[in-house]
């Protein structure tokens, strides 16, 4: 007689906690196949709210924070990925339909993909930063800082290697996060956000909430709190006029990453593709500060 | 007799276990000890170990282990995969970092304070800086057109000094192993120890055999390495007059070389500096690692109206500081890594007095046995005076004073060496016009020896060229000639 | 028991006195502005450095068992809320003069630190144990309130018997630059102490910079100050190290100028044993052990004691104690 197995609750991860969403909604999430996998709990527009308040209230201390120490707090977020990668290829191959080899490709390409991250945070400043020889006999330099809050659409098909390149950049280069997750395969974010919970990343950095893109993507996109938003997530997203988003981002002139398109379409781009600087580039500021040199 | 007298705080020796004699480290393995030598501990002149002299045809064998190594394994892997060898090391380095405190203090002298907060956190440090390039060269801007991924030079020998032995190391070995480079490292003949428990560290990491090859000895032994024709790049640091000897010996080679020698910087004190902390700057900068510093602040340039003020302060911060047992936990300042140093020192501060300057130390009781120097402050210096020109690398600051910034960059840069400088100024535009000016390779305002792995070091002139660490650091390691290697990864 | 040395003070005294420091013949506030401002600057990042340094310091054993007894001896018990009654403090003392009943070797701290409305409650408690009353006075803790209002306040204190008085400087004033009127607030308040010690809180936390700490610190010395003191305990933060050490210089060097010896008081925020021995090592290394007595050094804490009594007790027994061990105040 076979053993019956505990079964996970998967919850909302906002300030650092697992809170359910203030709604009380949650929804069925079933695999590739149809089968029920699990509830997952439907983000609202106020948990949206709530996990900007963290993520605003995370920022002074992470952006503060030294590009060492924010590497290693990535560094070690692949770590504890690598010790839960039998979690996370099963969780993947159930939300995406893959073979247990195939899942497991994109569970190493995830961790390789944090420790490629991990290894950016003291560089970005020597890559982006330089010295400008102005005219004058004045010190001129060029630095990035994080641009703040950053609101991002995770992508819909590929549930935790696109999940997470479009999560690490973010907070690599200083700022915190509210994800919305894939609508169809919420899951293996949320054991990603169990990851974070246990890899010293303070809490607020990154908001996890699960949820239908359609509904709360506006709130977000429209939110005069959040600096950024990456749409990323709009490419197979039900009922989501990306554009519509943009023009709502404009409210507060937030950067905006906008998605990958094929034939005028939002399309999910290659993940396993090299990830280049882009989205680094996107979510820092460049402040450029002046100082006579003299007597 | 002091009110708040310190009790003992020793460190505890069980921590690190030394083997009794060491072979060499090559191609992944110890060799059996041969033709060996002690490496003594200079607090208290005891043998810690006897380690291996590496002849010619041991230099051979690490050489010929680490052009294998390159051509089968590390030419060809990807840059992620060597990244992940660096951040493994990086991290046992931090699991083991008391053990290597504790072993680096009893083979160099320093006090365990030093290498417990300093040597081996910025040691892990630069390892974990230089993981995160091996797979993100080609936006080091260091390629010689657009995005190609710059290649490796191929085989590299390094010869360290014993001032700072882990941590040259990792200077070394670290941007070496990123850029895809393998190592052929031999540390100096008196501190090999944290070198011989760090190969243990690859093991641990499983470093692929011969990436990582530790041979020790004396000068010969790294001049055999120097001169070995299998050799692609030389990385040293230590003494200008080795250097100059390095430098005329690849003279019409293919063999590139960076060298990282001697220093005699000024470190200049305004009259509106922050007072109290140029005082800890000038304290730090001189008697940091007891003054054995390539880029000690070894001449103290304070202007003329504040001289007295200066000098008063710092002999009465002098007062506290301790010297003594370096496995004591509050030590300030440890031993004099060897009898030959000690004899340089002495005699060159003998040279001074003779010369001119007034010598003074604050009391202080030195062990009997050991390797010991007072912290020693010579003032009246001019600029003609040896202990102004010559380099001593001991506890030894020599104090000059000048009147107009103008006259201190002319005596800052009215040396030979050109490796560091510090400036204390509370005025910034004055820092960043003195910045300019210096001809130093690294100019610390207000502040003096701070490291870190994202920031290039290096000299200007005879105190050697080249850069370590930062994105410059890379460039030596990295050449824009065609791959050696058929079917290379890239 | 704690002996404090001062005399009496008269405002005009410490005016001429002043002057005389400054070299000019009228006390102005463009006089201590020039002064003041004229002091060397405070790097933040050097100075928290030689703190963070100093606290490296491993003190273990005897010296240990001495930096224990020491700091108890430095504490000024304090309680210091609007729900103080005459039962609470009452306690307090009780537990300043028996601070461990299962050890009586235990030192007592050097004073009681309350209201002023509660000194006499103190006092009667005390009794002739030596152990001292010190009032927090002039509308402690904001300072907001005239001038006769803060001296009546000083004088009830005094009357009622303190034997030290724990007053604020107006950081308004300060703030602003108005230098003189902080000057004479001190020497007014100092003229109502008598022969009471006066303690000048600068209130550190609301300077926020080294360079405003350093420049309070010697304006509450010239204008005749006994202690400087970095807190009410009731603004965060409150004592640090980085900024008790520029007060430790400031004292070592206002002695190199003047003669005269000023006592420090870090207050608020010192709650173990182990930040306790790391001020007492700073006091040792920056100001000199001419500084390590009750008489020049206070801790102004309430739980650091029962802190000290389970280390003193670890110490003794060899085993870690706890909380079931050391009593409530």
């Amino acid at each position: 007689m076979s053993r019956l197995d505990v079964r996970k609750t998967y919850k909302l991860y906002i300030g650092g906690k697992f809170p359910r969403s203030e709604s009380g909604r949650s929804y069925e999430v079933v695999s590739a196949s149809g089968e029920f996998l699990a509830n997952a709990a439907m983000g609202s527009r106020k948990d949206v709210r709530d996990a900007v308040v963290a993520a605003r209230g995370a920022l002074a201390g992470w952006s503060g924070a030294t590009a060492y120490n924010r590497g290693q707090v990535l560094y070690r977020v692949a770590e504890v990925l690598e010790g839960r990668r039998a979690q996370f290829v099963d969780e993947v191959a159930a939300s995406e339909g893959l073979t247990v080899r195939a899942a497991g490709a994109v569970v190493d390409a995830t961790i390789d993909r944090v420790v490629w991250y991990a290894g950016w945070t003291d560089k970005i400043a020597q890559v982006l930063g330089n010295l400008n020889p102005v005219a004058g006999p004045f010190f001129n330099v060029s630095a990035p800082e994080p641009t703040g809050v950053v609101g991002v659409l995770a992508p819909q098909g590929s549930s935790l290697l696109g999940l997470v390149s479009v999560v690490a950049p973010v907070i690599a280069a200083g700022n915190t996060a509210v994800v919305v997750t894939s609508a169809a395969r919420p899951l293996p974010a949320v054991t990603f956000s169990e990851v974070l919970a246990t890899s010293d990343v303070p809490g607020g950095v990154v908001n996890i909430v699960t949820a239908q893109t359609a509904e709360v993507a506006t709130w977000l996109a429209a939110h005069r709190d959040v600096n950024a938003i990456d749409l990323t997530g709009v490419a197979g997203a039900d009922g989501v006029d990306w554009a519509a988003l943009e023009a709502e981002a404009a409210g507060n002139l937030k950067r905006v990453y906008r998605p990958a398109l094929a034939d005028g379409a939002p399309v999910e781009p290659d993940w396993n593709a090299d990830p280049g600087l882009g989205r680094i580039r996107a979510f820092v500021e460049t402040k450029t500060v002046w100082h006579p040199k003299g007597l | 007799m002091p009110k708040f007298e310190y009790a003992p705080a020793p460190e505890s020796r069980a921590i690190v276990t030394i083997e009794k004699s060491y072979g060499l480290f090559i191609d992944g393995a110890f060799t059996r000890p041969k033709a060996t030598f002690p490496t003594l501990n200079p607090a208290d002149e005891t043998v810690l170990a006897e380690v291996s002299q590496a002849g010619p045809k041991d230099v051979d064998k690490a050489v010929a282990a680490a052009r294998r190594a390159y051509e089968g394994v590390w030419g060809r892997m990807s840059g992620a995969e060597r990244g992940k060898y660096l951040f493994r090391i990086a991290r046992i380095l931090q699991e083991r970092a008391r053990e290597f405190a504790v072993l680096e203090t009893l083979d160099n002298g320093k006090p365990i304070k030093e290498t417990r907060d300093v040597d081996v956190p910025v040691a892990a440090a630069h390892f974990f800086y230089h993981a995160g390039w091996a797979d993100k060269l080609e936006y080091a801007g260091l390629s010689a057109s657009g995005a190609d991924v710059p290649r490796p030079h191929g085989v590299v020998g390094q010869v360290i000094p014993w001032n700072f032995p882990l941590l040259m190391l990792a200077w070394k070995i670290a941007p070496a192993l990123a850029t895809g480079n393998t190592v052929v490292l031999k540390p100096a003949e008196t501190t090999p120890l944290s070198a011989l428990l760090f190969a243990e560290v690859c093991q641990q990491a499983d470093l692929p055999a011969g990436v990582v090859n530790i041979i020790t000895g004396d000068g010969r032994t790294g001049q055999a390495l120097v001169e070995h024709p299998d050799v692609d790049k030389i990385a040293f640091t230590g003494s200008t007059d080795v250097g100059k000897a390095i430098a005329r010996t690849i003279a019409g080679t293919s063999k590139k070389a960076t060298l990282e020698l001697g220093g005699k910087a000024a470190n200049i004190v305004f009259d509106d500096a922050p007072l109290d902390q140029a005082v800890e700057g000038i304290v730090n900068g001189i008697f940091f690692n007891q003054g054995q510093v390539c880029c000690a602040g070894s001449r103290l340039l304070v202007q003329e109206n504040v001289h007295d003020q200066v000098v008063a302060k710092l002999k009465r911060r002098l007062g506290t500081l301790r010297v003594g047992d370096p496995m004591d936990k509050n030590s300030d300042l440890g031993a004099i890594n060897s009898k030959a140093q000690l004899e340089r020192i002495t005699s060159l501060v003998e040279a001074g007095v003779a010369e001119g300057a007034e010598r003074w130390s604050p009391e202080c009781t030195l062990p009997a046995k050991g390797y010991w120097f007072p912290p020693t402050v010579l003032t009246g210096v001019s600029q003609t005076h040896r202990v102004a020109t010559e380099e001593i690398f001991g506890p030894v600051l020599s104090v000059l004073t000048f009147r107009t910034p103008q006259e201190a960059v002319a005596k800052a840069n009215n040396t030979a060496y050109g490796l560091s400088a510090g400036v204390w100024t509370e005025k910034g535009s004055r820092i960043l016009w003195m910045a300019d000016q210096l001809k130093a390779g690294v100019v610390w305002a207000n502040t003096f020896n701070r490291f870190d792995p994202t920031s290039p070091f290096g000299g200007y002139k005879e105190s050697g060229y080249g850069r370590e660490g930062g994105r410059h650091g890379l460039e030596a390691y990295v050449t824009t000639a065609p791959s050696t290697l058929t079917g290379a990864a890239r | 028991m704690v002996t404090v040395s001062t005399t009496t003070r008269t405002a005009q005294d410490l005016t001429a006195q002043a002057r005389d420091v400054l070299g000019v013949s009228r006390l102005t506030n463009h006089a201590l502005t020039s002064w003041l401002h004229g002091l060397p600057g405070v790097d933040q990042v050097g100075c928290e450095a030689r703190a963070a340094s100093l606290g490296t310091r491993s003190v273990k054993t005897t010296s240990k068992a001495w930096a224990i007894d020491t700091a108890i001896g430095m504490i000024d018990l304090t309680t210091l809320e609007g729900s103080d009654t005459v039962g609470k403090v009452r306690s307090l003392c009780a537990k300043a003069l028996v601070p461990d009943p299962l050890d009586p070797t235990t030192p007592r701290p050097a004073a009681i630190c309350v209201y002023g409305d509660m000194v006499a409650t103190a006092k009667a408690a005390l009794g002739d144990s030596g152990i001292h009353v010190a009032a927090v006075a002039t509308a402690f803790p904001s300072g907001r309130a005239s001038m006769p209002v803060k001296l009546a306040d000083t004088r009830d204190a005094v009357e009622a018997g303190a034997d030290e008085i724990d007053m604020v400087i107006d950081r308004g004033a300060f703030l602003s630059g108005d230098y003189l009127t902080v000057f004479n607030q001190i020497a007014e308040v100092k003229q109502a102490c008598d022969t009471a010690h006066l303690k000048v809180i600068m209130e550190t936390g609301e300077l926020v910079t080294y360079d405003n700490v350093r420049r309070a610190s010697y304006l509450s010395m010239l204008a005749g100050g006994d202690f400087i003191k970095t807190s009410t305990g009731k603004v965060q933060p409150a004592a640090t190290l980085p900024v008790t050490l520029i007060m430790l210089e400031a004292v070592r060097d206002w002695r190199d100028l003047t003669g005269t010896q000023v006592g420090v008081k870090p207050a608020g925020g010192i709650k173990t044993t182990k930040d306790a021995i790391k001020y007492l090592v700073m006091v040792s290394e920056i100001a000199g052990d001419d500084w390590l007595t009750p008489e020049w050094f206070r801790f102004g804490a309430s739980s650091l004691l029962n802190d000290l009594i389970l280390q003193r007790q670890k110490l003794a027994t060899g085993a870690y104690s706890g909380a079931d061990y050391v009593t409530i105040d």
